[in-house]
């Protein structure tokens, strides 16, 4: 296959970057979309070109480090599938495809497609755990789960934390990130103490990053490559009512 | 140099408890004073950090991705093995234990694995307790499945993410120490070189990857958690950032790197689709539990597997090893795929594959059972391929996958330089010449959780708070290297790229040092490394600028240290002429073909140390002592 790769290049987060144009050839269709990357930056090295900066690690989706939106949609056309699990066989000879970065306030690009998603760590920093210090814990049998709430907490759980919900979003909105970790911790016995002040902090947090508020688009649950359901977001939602509730 | 393992008199089963009560402490109102730094955000490091911010001591982070939750140890997918004989099927501490020695081929410390089984049980309480989402029967207790090498069930896992689970549960109580001001964590930060004065490790020299600065941090310890080495092959299971570079640039300043020759090949992965190929993808080894691997009977057979009748297959593990069948340990499963193919016997468009077949367990339990179970493995699966496991079988090939050598390290986890602890996959400690399934996540967090948090008061307890500080002249000196060595890399500006030399360094290992290994095909790899080093420096192009974001110049620097590391990996699989675990020599087999042990000779761990550029290294050994186990040939048929 022979593509049109049009890629976004910035040099830094203090200067505007602009899409340019490549010609990558003889792409194998069993290729994952950042090989073609890595091939265009061969390509460029070769030509005395500064190759494309990226963010990928683990290229078996699940390290959340990649942070594409390809024609359009973040990761690419490919449901439930991050950038790096994405192969060539999706696509088409001749043709062009767009790469740009995940495009949102709180994530400010720190160099051609690498953008920065701290505020997302931060978001856990302010609650996103259980107090649980190391050591004089109760025996794990103990503490027992109904299979459906630990299948349920497992559902949210294996968010990535790659922002494709973010990058989706027309508000920039975390909550379906946010949603994730709130709904995992809070449907778990040993989650359950803390909730209120976890899903309070969470959210004043968020805010304070300037993500958006959700509007229901759902474009979040459409790009999330673990298709994480919105109804975690009514589950938050319903977190926090509670958690105001409560005197 | 005499190695010291510092490991506990008396019986086995209380040498922890009575180091445990032997070790100093240091007195609540001095923790703050002491600063710990913490390399590397995985499992090990992850849980250490948090654990040690916990106590009350001073910790600052470092990693190099984006955000402490990308650390490696995110891929793992089977589960996390402990001894808590939940399904009441004979198993014990002591089972663990032997289990572990055993399928380490007995080249691992009888004290440190003994240890691990010990630790095994609480590490799943205190994984529960921060609310991993592992696997619950409907009565709401745990769940286990079995796993390669093992007889009983005792792997806890989360869905096929069980590394992503404890990982960010492991992430979380960190975050919960930075929001407390206990730890700082600095992302995108790269370790460069370690500070050593008077013998000690006192700091690390540190690229901000981001500005592109080189600064030295300080501390009273240092704690590297960086994980294993398995991209020295190119092509790995591991993520593209993973490194030597941490553990490699400590044994240049002096620490003894232990048993570099043992590295894993992972049976099952997703086989080589062609020369564009940056990375192999782990099918998991739960998948053995109800897959059967097969490949046809006779050679340069067509048809497609579904077409091939039962007559006509090989099921050649459940025929060599009938008593373990497909659960073989993964160095004897790996040794068997490669053997069928070379015979010619192999699948796929290369012929480097086997089939991994769940048409009969299908049949047996319902294609609904089946993809219940792997349902997220197969769609990855299919996502690579193009082909669905659940209509056509699976093609699967070894891929190096885990690195049992790493940092020599003492009994507290403490290298031969003082103040310098290794954990998790970086040293060398439990898993002797081949580690079993679902153990590396019980032994990053029993390192991190619970040994290193005691053992690193203990030294703590004997040295003074504060005593060099970063103004320190070798600072300076190292900043100045660091930076040096950089400017270098991007002023030689010849005609290859980092990714072309690292692949031809791949190639040359995979041949020479991988599965088999024989003496004249190791003495070629030592030839041709240092002539492949020498092109590096003279021939390699890095583009773009030192003080800012430059991917290539992060990755030159880490494969410039891999092309010297892998010359001590082949030498170290040169010098030890026996065979054991995954490390296999062509000349020391059984008359089956299995690896063939010299415990006369052999019975120690090798570690190395550097001796200058250009210089043999020189090897210490450090003999072990099994008096609680048999030494026996390992025979799982």
């Amino acid at each position: 296959m022979n593509l049109t790769l049009r890629v976004w290049r910035q040099k830094n987060k203090n200067v505007n970057g602009k899409l340019i144009s490549y010609e990558v050839k003889q792409v194998s269709p069993d290729m994952s979309f950042l090989e073609v990357l890595d091939l265009l930056n061969e390509n460029l090295v070769k030509k005395g070109e500064e190759p494309v900066a990226f963010d990928h690690d683990c290229r078996e989706g699940i390290c959340g480090a990649c942070s594409l939106v390809i024609n359009g949609i973040p990761h690419g056309p490919d449901r439930g599938t991050t950038a790096c699990q994405l192969h060539m066989r999706k696509f088409r000879d001749g043709d062009t495809i767009c790469v740009e970065p995940w495009r949102a306030k709180p994530f400010p690009v720190v160099k051609d497609l690498v953008v920065d998603r701290s505020a997302l760590d931060r978001i856990i920093q302010s609650g996103g755990f259980i107090s649980a210090s190391t050591g004089g814990v109760p025996n794990a049998n103990s503490i027992l789960v109904a299979k459906e709430d630990a299948d349920r907490a497992m559902d949210a759980a294996a968010c990535i934390g790659c922002g494709a919900c973010v990058a989706a979003c027309p508000n920039a909105s975390a909550m379906l990130f946010v949603a994730s970790k709130v709904s995992h911790l809070a449907l778990l016995p040993q989650g359950k103490v803390e909730r209120a002040r976890r899903v309070k902090k969470m959210i004043k947090q968020m805010d304070s990053e300037q993500f958006g508020n959700c509007t229901n688009h759902f474009e979040c649950e459409a790009a999330c490559p673990k298709k994480i359901s919105v109804s975690f977001i009514a589950h938050m939602n319903r977190e926090y009512l509670n958690a105001h509730l409560q005197p | 140099m005499k190695l010291d393992p510092r490991i506990p008199e008396g019986p086995l089963e209380s040498k922890w408890e009575r180091c445990k009560s032997e070790l100093k402490l240091v007195s609540p109102a001095n923790k703050r004073k002491y600063k710990i730094l913490v390399v590397g955000t995985g499992l090990a490091g992850a849980s250490a950090a948090a654990s040690l911010a916990e106590l009350g001591f001073s910790v600052e982070c470092f990693c190099f991705q984006d955000s402490a939750r990308r650390a490696h140890s995110i891929a793992a997918q089977g589960g996390i093995n402990a001894a808590k004989n939940y399904q009441n099927d004979g198993d014990s501490v002591h089972r663990l234990f032997y289990d572990t020695i055993k399928g380490g081929d007995f080249r691992s410390r009888e004290a440190n694995v003994h240890r691990l089984a010990e630790i095994s049980s609480a590490i799943i309480d205190q994984c529960v307790a921060q609310g991993v989402p592992f696997a619950r029967e409907y009565s709401g207790y745990l769940a286990n499945r079995s796993f390669g090498g093992a007889q009983v069930s005792r792997t806890f896992y989360a869905r096929g993410q069980t590394g992503q689970q404890l990982l960010l549960g492991a992430y979380q109580a960190l975050s919960r120490q930075v929001d407390a001001g206990s730890v700082i964590l600095h992302t995108r930060s790269e370790m460069l070189d370690l500070v050593v004065v008077d013998g000690e490790a006192r700091g690390i020299i540190v690229r901000d990857l981001i500005g592109g600065k080189v600064n030295a941090f300080i501390g009273d310890a240092v704690v590297l958690a960086t994980g294993g080495y398995a991209n020295v092959f190119y092509l790995s299971t591991n993520a593209k950032g993973c490194n030597v570079t941490a553990t490699w640039r400590a044994a240049k300043r002096g620490a003894l790197f232990a048993n570099p020759c043992f590295t894993q090949i992972h049976p099952t992965c997703i086989p080589v689709s062609g020369d564009h190929q940056s990375k192999l993808t782990l099918m998991s080894e739960s998948l053995r539990n109800d897959g059967r691997i097969w490949v046809p009977k006779a050679k340069g057979d067509g048809r497609p597997g579904k077409h091939i009748p039962a007559d006509e297959r090989d099921y050649f593990l459940e025929r060599k090893y009938p008593s373990f069948g497909n659960l073989t340990p993964r160095d004897v499963a790996s040794r068997s795929v490669k053997e069928v193919c070379d015979e010619g016997r192999g699948v796929g468009k290369t012929g480097q594959g086997v089939y991994l077949d769940f048409s009969d367990s299908m049949g047996r339990l319902g294609k609904n059972v089946i993809e219940e179970r792997y349902g997220n493995l197969f769609q990855m699966y299919e996502k690579i391929t193009g082909e669905n496991p659940l209509e056509t079988p699976m093609r699967i090939y070894p891929a190096p996958h885990y690195t049992m050598g790493g940092a020599w390290v003492d009994y507290h986890l403490m290298s031969n330089l003082a103040g310098l602890f290794v954990i998790g996959e970086a040293n060398f400690s439990d898993h002797g010449a081949n580690r079993l399934g679902a153990s590396a996540l019980m032994q990053g967090l029993a390192d991190g959780y619970f040994i290193l948090p005691y053992t690193i008061s203990d030294y703590l307890a004997r040295t003074k708070p504060g005593t060099v500080t970063s103004d320190h002249p070798e600072c300076k000196r190292l900043e100045e290297e660091a930076a040096k060595r950089l400017k270098k890399l991007l002023s030689i500006r010849g005609r290859r790229t980092v990714d072309d030399i690292h692949r031809e360094l791949g190639t040359l290992l995979w041949n020479h040092c991988g599965m088999s290994r024989s003496e004249q095909g190791l003495r070629t790899a030592l030839e041709k490394i240092p002539e492949l080093r020498e092109t590096f420096w003279r021939d390699v192009t890095i583009l773009g600028d030192r003080e800012e974001l430059n991917q290539a110049l992060e990755r030159a620097g880490r494969v410039a240290d891999f092309l010297e590391f892998s010359e001590l990996m082949c030498r170290d699989a040169l010098e030890r002429k026996e065979s054991c675990g995954a490390h296999f020599r062509v000349e020391h087999q059984t008359e089956s073909g299995e690896a063939l042990r010299d415990d006369r000779h052999f019975k120690h761990v090798s570690a190395w140390e550097f001796k200058g550029e250009n210089q043999t290294p020189e090897l210490h050994q450090e003999p072990l002592e099994f008096s609680n186990v048999e030494l026996v040939q390992r025979n799982y048929a």
